[in-house]
């Protein structure tokens, strides 16, 4: 039997009734084993592909060592995202202050290094123990000359969720800030997109093709100085809006500039997600290059997918991301090849994508909201499973009962966007569903 | 070398790790953090990515209002709910950088819920105190041992069995040291045991917690012990300062009910698995069976063909403390030139445990309290041949062009290591030849002639 804790039991849905809205967004119960993380690790994920930054986390050292290098977040050039610096507080600077070794450190750290900005990460202590850390940033950066942003993100002020949020009014600090002028009629930023595997550059390469320029990426192969042109761009292409829609908003406002929700997975919604822009900017010239572009990709990517769609129709799915907009992006391709979505949950989902996924998915799917494995484990079981959709948390889940799995959480290595990533993605679940191995553990 | 105030590239991990993975080898333990949710999950993704098993970890996630007015109320309800979902036998609670700063007393809270329960069965409650400004993983893997001992152990009878306080070492480790006493006849409790809870066979239906580990009336039973066995030298002697007595768990049991306590090194390197052999032989009263003393054979034999492939070759050990000690003894041993020694620990003894194994021969460079960046500068220059390490270390063999003997926690970057072996004769041999094929293969790569035989 489904054992839901009593205060989950209106985050779990099954679709096919009435159009329940979600209990979504709430802070986890504790001693549920949710599969969230904290606010540190909901800004550290958005501000983590900014290559050019200093990323020092403020803290003992845990949270650092937990974050080293864990994104498969590419960059075209600086790497320095990828060390993991930490003030690795000791019970001394618990008693008496971590001030005076953040102020060495972030010192040391900008001599060393020379980013481009610094970004210190407060972690639950901080607060606690009543850093100043405003001030010391202040301090810093005024005698070094490059910004140095706070992130309060202790882990125990809200959920993942409110991490996003700082992360983002961290960027909005920087965004605006550059003093080149810049004219391009058509031109964009892409915001929620973290260049795992290389997919920005997969990206940028299609919207080239159609004539538009691609200001900056936020964060995906992130550099301080381009997002601090930001602001020139005539329109923001969010995805994972979850993480980064806060500060769409907020240039919104700001600058004017409006904001599309697209998806760059399945062939749906990559196709949509160029289509909308020709249509944003009303070109005719550019939509047609678009449609070339679709129906080159397509001609190419359809019969390689035939095989892999006629050897897993009929097989079924689960799915437990971050984001449900992703997931609903997850359905709708696993869909094209063939495979049913059985379960489908987030950890990070807003009341219109738990709705929007209850009108897609066939009857009796279930649809979870920040679940755990005791739920999920008694879910893949119950509905049959044969691949599991999710991140290394939920591989275990999979593998023990065995059930294929598929990587689609931000360690990854795979590109997983775009056509190439929609047929990388089929390759994927084939290879895992498809495994002769399961035969000695599934009688 | 430049000194730095911050950390970079940490080598070590934080205190409530080391107590999650003591806690996963008791038998139907949940353990819980007390803290934000975010370091269950960093720590569970972070264990998950190594034995490549289930690691439910349970957080009390802290909010606001926890922070400020004390955790005692998201503590009950994070035992409420384990409760619920998983029906511990124990549930073992380890704390947090947040938690300890606050003061929060987590014993107290679980009397307080014991008192006020209305559940007909509870389960057996165990604390640690674990911040994570206090020490590293490595203590608070000890410390967990000794908070399950010291609140559950119990004098009945004397027993003639032994009580085995392992170090951090894999499930595979833990296997052969219960074969070892199985094949003396020699009673034992083991704590902590994750051979299979960590390193577990396949499941038709998904269990939530897994089988094996130590029972409870194991743990209580470490009370009634003959002798308790040891293995290293820091164990958790970095972790509580501020006057605070710091024990191990077979001191405790030593200090409390009389029981002897043993200290022996890591058995790993032939003299080290010998003087192993020799105490349990001297336990049981009995000849080290055959099997072994044949491994022994075989082990000697290996040094024989492959040392000099290996000898006067330059290495960079680093992890815990007690593991790089452990190392230092065994590549010396093979004659290996071991140049530098490192770990993040700080228990400010590694210095003076190497020099000991050192006796004539030269010092390595020694590195206490260090990371990973400064164990690339320090390699750098120095001719290195050899990386041996957990997979962290990767990016710095990387850098120098030579091979990483993985080895450890965490092997991130492979298949496998929860089964690494780090211990006894076989274990050794399978490290030597790891070492000695590495070394071979580097220069077979090199040769531009690619010999078929080497």
């Amino acid at each position: 039997m489904l054992n839901i804790l009593e205060e989950r039991k209106k985050q779990v849905l099954t679709s096919g009734n009435d159009l329940v809205d979600m209990a979504c967004g709430k802070q986890s119960a504790a001693g549920s084993v949710s599969q969230r993380a904290c606010v540190f690790c909901g800004s550290r994920v958005v501000l983590y592909p900014i290559a050019d930054a200093l990323h020092l986390i403020h803290g003992p050292i845990g949270c650092a060592a937990y974050t080293w290098d864990i994104r498969g977040s590419l960059s075209s050039g600086p790497q320095l995202h990828r060390l993991s610096f930490s003030t690795d507080l000791q019970e001394k600077d618990v008693v008496f202050g971590g001030e005076p070794k953040l102020y060495v450190a972030l010192c040391e750290l900008i001599d060393e290094y020379e980013p481009e900005a610094a970004f210190v990460y407060s972690t639950c202590i901080v607060g606690v123990i009543g850093d100043d850390v405003d001030a010391v940033c202040a301090r810093v950066s005024k005698e070094k000359g490059i910004k140095v942003l706070p992130i309060n993100s202790e882990g125990f002020s809200g959920s993942k969720k409110d991490g996003y949020k700082v992360a983002c009014n961290a960027l909005d600090k920087i965004v605006g800030t550059g003093n080149e002028t810049m004219q391009s009629e058509y031109s964009i930023n892409i915001l929620g997109d973290f260049n795992l595997a290389g997919e920005l550059w997969m990206l940028e390469k299609y919207y080239r093709r159609m004539g538009i320029e691609v200001i900056a990426s936020l964060t995906g192969d992130g550099r301080i100085d381009k997002i601090a042109h930001a602001h020139h761009a005539k329109l923001n292409l969010v995805q994972c809006s979850g993480s980064i829609m806060h500060l769409a908003r907020s240039m919104e406002e700001k600058y004017g500039i409006p904001t599309k929700k697209v998806s760059y997975f399945g062939i749906e919604d990559m196709s949509e997600a160029l289509y909308e822009v020709a249509r944003f900017f009303e070109s005719d010239d550019m939509m047609q290059k678009a449609r070339e572009l679709v129906r080159d990709e397509l001609n190419k990517l359809m019969p390689a997918l035939e095989g892999y769609k006629a050897a897993l129709t009929g097989k079924k799915a689960a799915i437990y991301v971050g984001g449900a907009f992703k997931a609903i992006s997850l359905v709708k391709a696993l869909r094209l090849i063939g495979v049913k979505t059985v379960v489908v949950g987030s950890q990070t989902g807003n009341v219109d994508d738990y709705n929007l996924l209850q009108k897609l998915c066939d009857d009796g799917t279930y649809i979870v909201d920040d679940s755990n494995p005791v739920e999920l484990s008694y879910m893949v079981q119950q509905t049959g499973a044969d691949i599991f959709i999710g991140g290394v948390k939920e591989r275990p889940i999979a593998y023990k009962i065995g059930i294929g799995f598929c990587d689609h959480n931000h360690e990854r290595k795979l590109a997983l966007a775009g056509y190439d990533g929609m047929l990388n993605f089929a390759k994927e679940v084939y290879a895992s569903a498809m495994s002769p191995v399961w035969k000695f553990i599934r009688k | 070398m430049k000194q730095y105030i911050s950390t970079r590239n940490a080598c070590k991990l934080c205190t409530p790790l080391g107590a999650c993975l003591a806690y996963k080898g008791i038998e139907g333990c949940v353990p819980v953090i007390h803290g934000s949710q975010g370091c269950a999950t960093y720590i569970r993704r972070y264990m998950i990515s190594h034995f490549r098993e289930p690691v439910d970890i349970a957080s009390s996630n802290f909010d606001e209002s926890a922070t400020i007015f004390g955790g005692k109320e998201n503590c009950h309800k994070a035992i409420n709910n384990v409760v619920a979902q998983y029906k511990p036998k124990i549930l073992a609670v380890t704390t947090t950088c947040l938690s300890e700063t606050i003061g929060d007393d987590v014993q107290q809270f679980m009397n307080e819920y014991i008192q006020h329960s209305k559940l007909e069965k509870l389960p057996v409650f165990v604390a640690a105190s674990t911040p994570s400004y206090q020490g590293s993983h490595a203590d608070g893997f000890h410390q967990a041992v000794l908070a399950a001992v010291s609140g559950l152990s119990k004098k009945k009878t004397q027993g003639v069995h032994v009580n085995i306080f392992p170090g951090m070492f894999s499930p595979a480790d833990l296997r052969y040291i219960k074969d070892v006493f199985n094949a003396f006849g020699v009673g034992y409790i083991m704590l902590p045991d994750y051979s299979e809870t960590l390193d577990g066979s396949s499941w038709e239906e998904y269990k939530h917690i897994p089988d094996g580990g130590t029972t409870l009336a194991e743990i209580e039973g470490t009370g009634d012990a003959k002798v308790s066995l040891q293995f290293g030298k820091v164990f958790n002697k970095a972790g509580k300062t501020g006057g605070k007595s710091i024990q191990t768990a077979a001191t405790l049991l030593h200090d409390k009910f009389g029981i002897e306590e043993k200290t022996l090194p890591w058995p790993l390197g032939v003299e080290a698995c010998d003087q192993f052999f020799a105490q349990v032989s001297s336990i049981s009263g009995g000849e080290v069976p055959l099997a072994f003393r044949a491994e022994r054979g075989r082990l000697i034999d290996a040094y024989a063909d492959g040392h000099k492939y290996i000898f006067g070759k330059k290495a960079v050990i680093y992890g815990e403390e007690d593991l790089v000690i452990a190392f230092y003894r065994f590549l010396s041993e093979i004659g290996m030139d071991v140049s530098i020694v490192a770990s993040g620990g700080k228990s400010g003894m590694l210095k003076t445990a190497i020099a000991e194994i050192a006796g004539n021969r030269p010092m390595p460079l020694v590195m206490d309290d260090t990371d990973f960046e400064d164990i690339a500068s320090a390699a750098s220059g120095r001719g290195i041949d050899i990386l041996i390490g957990h997979s962290k270390g990767y990016y710095i063999s990387r850098k120098l062009g030579v091979p990483l003997v993985r080895i450890g926690f965490p092997v991130h970057d492979r298949l496998g290591g929860q089964r690494i072996r780090h211990i006894g004769y076989e274990g050794t041999n399978e490290l030597f030849e790891r070492i000695v094929n590495a070394v071979i293969e580097g220069a077979q790569n090199k040769s531009e002639i690619g010999y078929k035989y080497m």
